[in-house]
């Protein structure tokens, strides 16, 4: 077993930052009782100014003027790791999360991704694109990727021989031991985990109990460590807010990229698509305005979500301002990639036919794109339709124009010259819409080839169908 | 003075000019109409480029023109997208020139989105041929549908009134359909050669 650690030492903050697109404004989580704000975390241009975590908002006041401030939230930051959870379980089926970290097992997905030094890039390229810090650290046991992650980024211990030595000069306030354990043992002289490996068995087991002997088995890899494995749930919900009001939907581009970029992640973990997802805007009266995005087959792409999602919202007008955006799929298909021609002759940086046709019916419309197909029906109006269904396979032997008129509206011009006729279309009887035409090719003065009908007998009073084009 | 150049050297040198461009050996987009791919510089629709139909009245004969190039494509699993057309197209009428409706999208576009759908269309190289009716459509509009058709690789249909002829156009092949006692095509601009005096028949009929 191999287990990678990734720690998210800011997860947070990232979470607050990825939303934001200015990325060099002074901003601080605070939390803590009202009478005493305290700093929870500041990202870099606020730490540039001299604000850190665990100090008085009162003393970031004083030292720094204008910064932005945003609540901490734990449900925010629990919800966060989820997500990420959700991108791992994409790399391996065992997926833990640890407190500031999820824990993966990959010695199986190291055959498929490619030796640990490639998998680790892979890893970090999506937490990059993810927008989140991130440590990474494999070791034998997930515990002590766990410890070993939080003191070297980067370090990969793959033999459990070599596992003792790697934790060996770890000190016990970083090996992430109980809090009372870290306190008691420094005072009495020990100070290493090396040191504290070392201590006989039963002389800890009488002075902690047995839960410490336990934690130090799991991280060495003495005994197995039991572990609730991750679920990816069934149903994806993401929500952004924003500390001020969004009055234009050009605002909204931003977040809705990266909310549609979480969804994608979440789907490539599941191997599952989606075809119909909605979006909720908050106002800060009223209920929320709902916007539903449906495309033809289900699909993943982050572009192709983005742009179906983008094409919809850019139609919507915004009543009211808008606080928070909300990303909710429910129904979540399976995906079956599109198949290519090895031999297709298509450029190959061609956009792919299903993203072209998203793109147009978010423009235009949903009912925009059609497809054509015969029906089994004689009478011309109902002779085609665009509804999916079987096409029938007989060709028709009776002449039939290229362009038909979607109303046949009466002829005005001179008299045309016919050139074959009459077909009788005499049919309908079984749902009330009954016809009785005689049918002629005509050509008019024009010089143009027009299909006309007229009642069965005459031949006056032509109505316009069709042209021979 | 009796310094002996071989002719060869002088015309790769382009030190003399042609008074003809030399005919392409057949193109590998061809019209379906032998008579037209003749006069044609590049032996059939020029490649990757927009090709303009000027029509004198709707319906006058522009799909005869084009859709033996339409059943050519969809045969061969390629799309195509009809955008804004001003008729229905008859599928029985389609089907029995050999084209495969499943491989034509119809695009209903408004009269403002029509040269936007035409342009995703052409630029996204998924498309093989693109037909559109655009209104009023200017020199620029048609310019940018030039340059996508040729990063999308795809041929372009614009089909417009013959009262826009007399307008200067960036397309690479401006054909006007004439309708007499027979239909005839009448070359207006070619790219890579001169347009031939005579206009081309068409063999015009119904069926």
């Amino acid at each position: 077993m191999l287990w990678a650690c990734v720690l998210l030492p800011q997860l947070a903050l990232d979470g607050v930052l990825r939303r934001r697109e200015d990325a060099h404004e002074p901003l601080v989580l605070v939390s803590g009782p009202a009478q005493a704000r305290v700093v929870h975390a500041a990202n870099p241009p606020a730490r540039a100014a001299g604000l850190y975590r665990g100090q008085k908002l009162v003393a970031a006041q004083a030292l720094l003027s204008q910064f932005a401030m945003v609540e901490y939230d734990r449900e925010d930051e629990a919800r966060w790791q989820r997500l990420l959870a959700a991108w791992a379980y994409r790399y391996s089926g065992e997926v833990g999360l640890f407190t500031h970290g999820v824990v993966l097992e990959v010695s199986r997905s190291l055959n498929l991704f490619g030796p640990w030094p490639h998998f680790e890039s892979l890893l970090r390229a999506d937490l990059r694109e993810l927008g989140f810090r991130h440590r990474v650290a494999l070791a034998p046991t997930p515990h002590a990727a766990y410890v070993l992650a939080g003191v070297h980024d980067g370090l990969a211990v793959e033999a459990p021989d070599a596992l003792r030595h790697a934790l060996a000069p770890i000190a016990i306030g970083q090996a992430r031991l109980p809090a009372e354990v870290a306190q008691a043992l420094p005072a009495m002289g020990i100070r290493s985990l090396g040191q504290l490996l070392q201590l006989p068995r039963a002389g800890l087991q009488r002075r902690f109990g047995g839960e410490l002997l336990a934690l130090l088995d799991r991280l060495t890899g003495d005994e197995p460590t039991p572990m609730e494995s991750y679920r990816p749930p069934d149903t994806f919900e993401q929500r952004m807010e924003w500390t001020h009001e969004i009055e234009h939907v050009e605002a909204l581009v931003f977040p809705l990229r990266r909310l549609t970029a979480d969804l994608a992640t979440y789907l490539a973990g599941r191997d599952g698509g989606v075809q119909r997802f909605e979006l909720e805007l908050e106002h800060c009266h009223g209920p929320p305005t709902r916007v539903a995005v449906g495309m033809l087959s289900a699909g993943r792409d982050a572009t192709l979500l983005f742009d179906c999602a983008r094409g919809r919202l850019e139609r919507q007008v915004l009543a009211q301002p808008v606080l928070a955006m909300r990303l909710i799929a429910r129904e979540l298909p399976p995906f079956v990639p599109a198949g290519r021609d090895l031999f297709d002759s298509r450029p190959a940086n061609a956009m792919p036919l299903d993203q072209l046709r998203e793109r147009l019916r978010a423009r235009l419309g949903e009912d925009a794109i059609q497809q054509l197909r015969r029906t089994l029906d004689p009478r011309p109006e109902f002779a085609q339709t665009s509804a999916p269904g079987v096409r029938p396979a007989q060709l028709p032997v009776l002449p039939r124009p290229t362009w038909l008129l979607d109303t046949p509206c009466p002829w005005r011009g001179p008299s045309p010259e016919i050139l074959a006729g009459p077909e009788r279309i005499e049919t309908g009887w079984w749902d009330g819409g009954d016809l009785r035409r005689d049918y002629y090719v005509a050509r008019t003065a024009q010089g143009q080839c027009a299909w006309m009908y007229c009642a069965p007998g005459e031949q006056g009073a032509w109505m316009l169908h069709g042209w021979f084009a | 003075m009796g310094q002996v150049l071989a002719l060869d050297a002088l015309i790769h040198a382009r030190q003399v000019w042609h008074g003809r461009a030399t005919p392409a050996p057949g193109g590998s987009q061809p019209t379906g109409w032998s008579q037209l791919d003749a006069v044609l510089p590049s032996g059939g629709w020029p490649e990757h480029a927009l090709t303009e139909i000027l029509l004198p009245a709707d319906g006058i004969g522009e799909l005869q023109l084009l859709l033996p190039t339409v059943a050519r494509l969809s045969r061969a699993a390629r799309q195509v997208m009809v955008i804004a057309p001003p008729y229905l197209p008859c599928v029985a009428g389609w089907e029995a020139r050999d084209v495969v409706m499943s491989q034509v999208d119809i695009v209903q576009a408004g009269e403002r989105d029509v040269l936007w759908a035409a342009e995703q269309c052409l630029r996204s190289g998924s498309c093989a041929a693109v037909l559109a009716w655009p209104h009023g459509a200017d020199d620029r509009a048609l310019r940018r549908l030039q340059v996508a058709a040729d990063t999308g690789k795809a041929l372009a249909f614009v089909f417009r009134d013959r009262r826009h002829a007399v307008q200067a156009s960036p397309a690479a092949l401006r054909l006007e359909l004439e309708a007499g006692a027979s239909l005839q095509v009448r070359v207006r601009k070619c790219r890579g050669g001169n347009p031939p005096i005579s206009a081309v028949p068409l063999a015009a009929g119904w069926s």
